[in-house]
């Protein structure tokens, strides 16, 4: 047991009991918090995979604001203050089963192919990934046209929420 | 980094799973998005450590992660701004209440 | 390496070796390390708090033309401890209905998202916690932790007015940090990194503040916003909604937000030096004369950053107390409508220009990025006030003795 082993179980299950928490907790509220500590537990786990860009993006974009706007849903459409009777379905051990399969399913997948059992190759000494991720981004003979059209669904995003949640103004 | 890369992919798979469960067994249309959320960052993780695990001078798994992060934020703002506008006209967001096309 | 040319591995080598001579593996000995050295930076942070309570009020004071605390200790510096120990008596109340967790984590998150901040500050080119290379990047992450702290306070305090100051703090602080985010991608294009050794040591000839002052305005202004400090304070409009989301709460916890607030507006004060007027260094070369060798000690440029860091928190002092709180739809027109596109004009700009002028020799290439930023506000002054004009000219049609004309013909 090497020590980012330790590190990776701890994180590991910090991800996991955040989400267990997310999905079966009574308060919505509480859920939207489970799910910070749970998308908190995700950059942990990119900085450890040596993706420092994308942990602090993961940051900023989910617990800076897709949480937030989570628990301004949350504030903004409930009845009551409390959270009363059951939150889940009546037939919830369906879903359930459906999960422990699928989970099954992906676990004898993943130990079946004996190439995932590999530890990392060593990082390439003088690439400077966050450099070569603004170029892979941009250049054209790289991803420019995905960054492109991710930009102008965004757009669309914004112009459509704005315009949805404002609802008519007549 | 001498964590094997079937952890990785075993931890995402199990993200992937309680999302799902969240996602089919809530009652609140919040809480559906909630589930949502947690399957795309276990889509995230997967991507992450496969560009760590097998090249990471080719930059394709974090480009591919940062569209995901990007595609996410826009479903969730247009999704909450949905159930946000549903709340309005029918003062519920239980997923099972909102059965009507028109009324 | 003697202790004051290179104090951290200095101590890192002798605590190592003392560790190691006591039989503790590698491994745990660079963990204890690490602790001690997280601790170490901790400490400093909490201490300077303290010391920014006293300057707080002797500032304020001062600028409200009378003397402050001056009572306790020799021009009054004790009082910041007289303050810590009335907030650690008074009683702590949890208001009814109030989520317990929830209320207790707010105060915690807020001074967390702060002191997270502590780790990439540069306090010199020896002296620093981690030399992230996102750590600009990082600053905007933190303050996306504070706003949580902010959410999360108000909802567990059960009240309306909390719930409400929350909102209107958050609403501000997420719009904030657009223009914010823009303004701080400018010293990133002008110093080719985001690390901010990278930048301070990009500006050992010209201060970024010369090469695009009005990056430095618009950062200031979005700063101020996202502190939640006047004039974009009505989160705690002590007029309007009382004392906003930390209404409920008392003695300590209360004393965690505001010294949570007052460390953040000197670690912004902070990030301003770095960013814009040179950090640790930015001396214009002076420090390559031999005479003037000793300004690359360590320990001179810790003070001469904790310097101007001190200045930028006089900046921010000094606009908290000389103007006027501004309304929310105001500030958010303003941000939206104002702040973003012309910050994103003058990103444009300097991501044009800094390639340009690439090739110029080094006064030409300052006197164009200057000069193209004066043009920019210049132009930017003259649509706002035809703007205004303009809307001076319509309130004047529109004035109530031609309505009342308007009115009798019908």
């Amino acid at each position: 047991m090497t020590a980012d082993q330790i590190i990776f179980l701890l994180c590991a299950a910090l991800i996991l009991g955040s989400a267990l928490m997310t999905v079966t907790t009574r308060k919505l509220i509480h859920a939207a918090l489970w799910l910070v500590a749970a998308l908190f537990g995700v950059a942990i786990l990119f900085a450890i995979l040596q993706a420092g860009f994308l942990a602090v993006v993961q940051v900023v974009v989910y617990i800076g604001a897709i949480a937030i706007l989570f628990i301004f849903a949350v504030m903004l459409t409930r009845r009551v203050v409390l959270d009363k009777g059951q939150q889940t379905r009546s037939n919830w051990w369906i879903p359930a089963l459906l999960g422990l399969l699928i989970l099954g399913g992906l676990v004898f997948l993943i130990l079946g192919q004996p190439d995932f059992g590999r530890t990392a190759v060593e990082m390439p000494t003088g690439v400077d990934t966050l450099r070569n991720l603004g170029t892979a981004l941009v250049s054209p003979d790289a991803f420019v046209l995905p960054f492109e059209v991710a930009s102008i669904l965004l757009l669309a995003a914004l112009v459509g929420a704005v315009y949805i949640a404002t609802g008519n103004k007549e | 980094m001498s964590t094997p890369l079937s952890w990785y992919l075993i931890l995402a798979a199990a993200l992937f799973s309680i999302g799902l469960f969240g996602v089919l067994s809530r009652k609140n249309a919040i809480a559906i998005l909630l589930g949502v959320e947690l399957m795309l960052n276990a889509v995230n993780i997967n991507l992450v450590a496969f560009w760590r695990y097998l090249d990471p001078a080719k930059m394709t798994g974090q480009v591919f992660a940062i569209i995901v992060f990007a595609v996410a934020a826009a479903e969730v703002a247009v999704g909450l701004a949905l159930i946000i506008s549903v709340y309005r006209s029918r003062k519920t967001v239980v997923a099972d209440e909102i059965d009507l096309m028109k009324w | 390496m003697i202790f004051l040319n290179d104090p951290i591995n200095f101590l890192d080598g002798w605590i190592r070796g003392l560790l190691t001579g006591l039989g503790l593996p590698d491994s745990l000995t660079t963990v204890i390390i690490y602790f001690i050295g997280i601790t170490g930076l901790i400490v400093f942070a909490m201490v300077l708090d303290i010391f920014l309570v006293w300057v707080e009020r002797k500032v304020v004071a001062r600028f409200q033309d009378r003397l402050g605390p001056n009572r306790i200790g020799p021009f009054g510096l004790i009082q910041p401890f007289a303050d810590i120990i009335k907030l650690i008596i008074k009683e702590d109340i949890t208001p009814a209905g109030a989520d317990k967790l929830l209320y207790n984590l707010g105060p915690v998150l807020a001074i967390a998202s702060v002191i997270i901040l502590w780790a990439i500050l540069p306090l010199s080119r020896k002296i620093f916690g981690v030399d992230l290379n996102v750590a600009v990047l990082y600053l905007v992450a933190a303050g996306a932790l504070g706003t949580l702290s902010v959410i999360v306070g108000g909802w567990a305090s059960n009240n309306k007015y909390a719930l409400l100051g929350a909102f209107r703090m958050v609403a501000n602080m997420i719009s904030y940090e657009v223009p914010m985010v823009v303004a701080l991608l400018i010293p990133t294009i002008l110093a080719d990194t985001m690390s901010v050794q990278g930048i301070t040591q990009a500006q050992s000839g010209m201060w970024f503040a010369i090469l695009s002052p009005l990056a430095l305005i618009i950062f200031l202004i979005s700063a101020i916003a996202e502190l939640g400090r006047s004039p974009f304070d009505l989160n705690e409009a002590e007029s309007e909604i009382v004392a906003g989301f930390h209404i409920e709460y008392t003695g300590m916890k209360f004393g965690l937000f505001y010294a949570g607030e007052l460390l953040h507006a000197f670690t912004f004060g902070g990030f301003i030096a770095v960013l814009f007027f040179g950090g640790y260094g930015g001396f214009f070369g002076l420090e390559k004369i031999p005479f003037f060798s000793w300004l690359n000690n360590p320990f001179i440029q810790a003070v001469v950053f904790l310097a101007k860091a001190m200045f930028g928190y006089w900046v921010i002092m000094w606009i908290k107390y000389s103007m006027p709180r501004i309304r929310i739809d105001h500030m958010l027109a303003f941000n939206w409508k104002f702040l973003t596109p012309l910050s994103l004009v003058v990103l444009v700009n300097t991501a044009i220009l800094s390639k340009v002028l690439a090739g110029l020799p080094n006064w030409e290439y300052v006197a164009g990025m200057f000069f193209s930023n004066i043009v920019i506000g210049f132009i930017t002054v003259e649509i706002l006030r035809a703007y205004g004009r303009k809307q001076r000219k319509a309130e004047m049609n529109l004035s109530p003795q031609s309505a009342h004309n308007q009115e009798r013909t019908v």
